[in-house]
């Protein structure tokens, strides 16, 4: 056996590397630069992160402050964001879904709007509910977008149809409308946040209170979708399309008018293939005011111990949410801006998106009525769609399963 | 304590040393030997065992975005557990986890042997084929995913339109928007994606069965079926349970297929314990109950770890 002599020092080694490891492992936040602040954004895609950074920038200049970025996929951002948290390591501005605001809020580990000093007179009431959780505003959306009715004149002028404005008319026009290879309408009804978005605006106007799913008011919506789905002129395979599914289909032909947002504007323009046009969602009766989701992200300022750096975000967030950024960042984004009065001008420059200028003024936020319940809700509403128009069950009965579903960690 | 600690260790010795030396040369052998092996503790401590306490831990308490900002996770006891097992939800993905996992295992497992025990007779190309059989595996499961929702698409996917040539369906297969179809098509999907995987392992495994064995066999007028029976199959056992073994353990916790292709849906009909416990830690923040889920996952991945160390020590011994 070969001699042993060089244990202690080797055991050590073992041991010192061992430790570092761990040492790595554990303690690694980053001590901030001052005179840059962090942002955790969505921002992925090349030409949004690009777009972001010329807003930042333009902003944070002025200050003697520069911004970095980091990305991570939509999805991704809550759980990054609270691990960021438990390593006390957070960004100086976090960019929130609207529809998450609420549960961090809850944690008190956001600043007040109020404390930061940063105002939103002149933003649209829909605006500031967005960012805002139990009558406390946290969060700053700079742009807003929501849902509308998108359709392709040709097939309407061929079919001899104006858009509809009432669920009445969309059946009719939609049965008009409908050709071997074409259907007249197309949703997303995913069991997602995408399906359950765009079921809103139907489930609002019609009465539906998302508080209470099963006061009777939300099954009109949900015998809507079913009905037109059984008509055919809705493909049944709407409980598997994603919003840019729908998107997809409206594209290729097969569907002459669909719901979607702002944000597949630049997929449309960038193709001379399918005319296309936007209106109002319709709604149930004549008269009746249609009631869209508002959609979108607001800027946070997470609690920090330097207050110096939090002044300096709030900073820069007052200079984003200037109307003329505001402005220009509604068009660069395709999204409506939140100040009543750009949100005006935004309107008269792009009369195509009018329809979503008007509707975000007086959209609704997801988060409003039922705060950090949200996510249960909307997985209950999902639910409720799913299973009508899959034949499941009916759309009292659905509801009525759903109310159960929402409330039942309460 | 500070004067306890030596008399202990004094006491505790054995009394009669009659040669120190070796005595400490043999303890200095014990601590070799400890010291080689604790890297590898630690680290299983740190990255396997660590987590697995914190994963049960945390399925007692009421963990939410709060606990992140706060540190706090007040204990709840049981009330997780009871909430994630009161839900009908929860024994749906339940049932569609086990039907899943069965249904991708069964049809992975045989097809991929059929193709091993095609491509071990040698034949010209073969070589290239296996090769060309081996792209689902490559392909990433979310862009397999959305290739196939394209595929699997009720009114312009490829496959309801060659159904439709073939005259074996009229309207088209509800494959994705079916409740009751879509669970087939999720277990359609994964069987393509795992058949590479256990075609190669068995493909391997039967290149370690001696020829002459089937020579003999030949010898003595055994057909191809009886020689595939008691030859193939004993002899590629060890193989086999391994394959299915990391087959299951890989299906059971399925997540990125299911969200990729049907969310879940069509009304909850492709839920699985991957993506209850994803929807409860990721989409509603109660990491609590999230990790409830995670915990009967590990638990049926460990009984099933057992019965697998349990199967491989007796092929083990078996051989000896």
């Amino acid at each position: 056996m070969p001699s042993y002599t060089a244990h202690p020092a080797r055991t050590a080694l073992a041991a010192g590397a061992s430790a570092a490891v761990l040492v790595l492992l554990t303690g690694c936040a980053p001590t901030p630069e001052p005179g840059t602040l962090t942002v955790l954004n969505s921002a992925t895609d090349t030409a949004e992160h690009t777009r972001n950074q010329k807003f930042f920038d333009r902003c944070a200049r002025q200050y003697g402050l520069r911004v970095e970025q980091l990305s991570v996929p939509a999805d991704q951002v809550s759980s990054k964001a609270l691990r960021m948290a438990s390593s006390k390591s957070l960004p100086d501005i976090l960019e929130l879904d609207g529809s998450e605001l609420p549960q961090f809020a809850e944690t008190g580990g956001l600043r007040t709007l109020e404390d930061l000093g940063v105002r939103t007179d002149g933003f649209s009431r829909s605006a500031v509910s967005l960012g805002s959780y139990d009558g406390t505003r946290y969060g700053i959306a700079r742009s807003a977008n929501s849902l509308a009715l998108y359709y392709n004149p040709d097939l309407l002028k061929k079919a001899g149809v104006r858009p509809p404005r009432t669920w009445d008319e969309l059946r009719a026009t939609a049965r008009k409308l409908t050709r071997a290879s074409t259907y007249g309408f197309a949703f997303s009804a995913t069991p997602n946040a995408d399906g359950v978005y765009q079921f809103l605006p139907f489930f609002w106007s019609g009465g539906g209170d998302e508080a209470r799913l099963d006061d009777g008011k939300g099954a009109g919506a949900l015998r809507l979708w079913k009905r037109m789905v059984d008509d055919g002129t809705v493909s049944k395979a709407v409980v598997n399309w994603n919003q840019q599914d729908v998107n997809d289909q409206f594209l290729a032909g097969r569907a002459a008018m669909m719901v979607n947002g702002p944000w597949q504007v630049p997929v449309l323009e960038g193709q001379k293939k399918v005319d296309w046009a936007v209106a109002p969602l319709p709604v149930p009766r004549a008269g009746d005011t249609a009631v869209a989701p508002i959609g979108g992200t607001v800027m946070t300022v997470p609690k920090s111990d330097d207050r110096g750096r939090e002044k300096d975000a709030a900073k820069v967030l007052g200079c984003l949410n200037t109307s003329a950024n505001q402005l220009d960042w509604g068009e660069a984004s395709n999204n409506v801006p939140t100040r009543t009065a750009a949100a005006r001008r935004y309107a008269e420059q792009n009369p195509r998106l009018a329809a979503f200028a008007e509707l975000v003024g007086t959209a609704r936020s997801r988060t409003g009525k039922v705060g950090t319940g949200w996510p249960e809700v909307g997985e209950a509403l999902a639910g409720a769609f799913q299973s009508v128009l899959t034949g499941g069950s009916s759309p009292e009965n659905a509801l009525r399963r759903a109310q159960r579903q929402a409330t039942a960690g309460e | 304590m500070s004067t306890a600690a030596p008399a202990t260790a004094r006491t505790s010795s054995p009394a009669p040393r009659p040669k120190g030396a070796a005595r400490r040369g043999s303890r200095r052998t014990t601590l070799l030997r400890w010291a080689f092996v604790a890297p590898a503790l630690l680290y299983m401590a740190a990255f396997f065992g660590y987590p697995l306490v914190r994963n049960v831990l945390m399925s007692f308490q009421h963990y939410t975005p709060k606990t992140y900002f706060t540190g706090e996770a007040p204990f709840n006891g049981l009330d997780n557990w009871r909430a994630v097992f009161g839900d009908p939800l929860f024994t749906d993905a339940l049932w569609h986890t086990a039907l899943f996992t069965l249904g991708s295992l069964a049809g992975q497992f045989t097809i991929g042997l059929a193709l091993a025990v095609f491509f071990s007779r040698r034949f010209r190309l073969s070589a290239l084929v296996r090769a060309v059989l081996l792209l689902p595996w490559l392909v990433p499961m979310v862009v397999a995913a959305v290739v196939w929702r394209r595929i699997l698409d009720q009114e312009h996917g490829v496959l309801n339109a060659a159904l439709k040539t073939l005259g074996l369906t009229d309207g088209g297969v509800p494959w994705l928007s079916s409740p009751s179809v879509a669970l087939t098509a999720a277990v359609l999907v994964n069987i393509w994606i795992g058949i590479p995987f256990n075609m190669v392992i068995l493909y391997g495994g039967l290149q370690e069965i001696p020829r002459d064995l089937y020579e003999a066999a030949a010898l003595d007028g055994a057909s191809p079926w009886r020689a595939f029976r008691s030859i193939t199959l004993p002899m590629l056992r060890p193989v086999i349970t391994v394959v299915l073994v990391l087959g299951f353990m890989s299906t059971v916790k399925i997540l990125d297929l299911i969200l990729a292709l049907t969310s879940g849906g069509p009304a909850d009909s492709t839920q699985t314990l991957g993506t209850v416990t994803y929807q409860l830690s990721f989409l509603r923040l109660d990491f609590g109950q999230g990790a409830v889920v995670g915990n009967v996952l590990i638990l049926i991945s460990a009984v099933f770890a057992v019965l697998y160390l349990r199967a491989s020590r007796a092929d083990f011994e078996g051989r000896k």
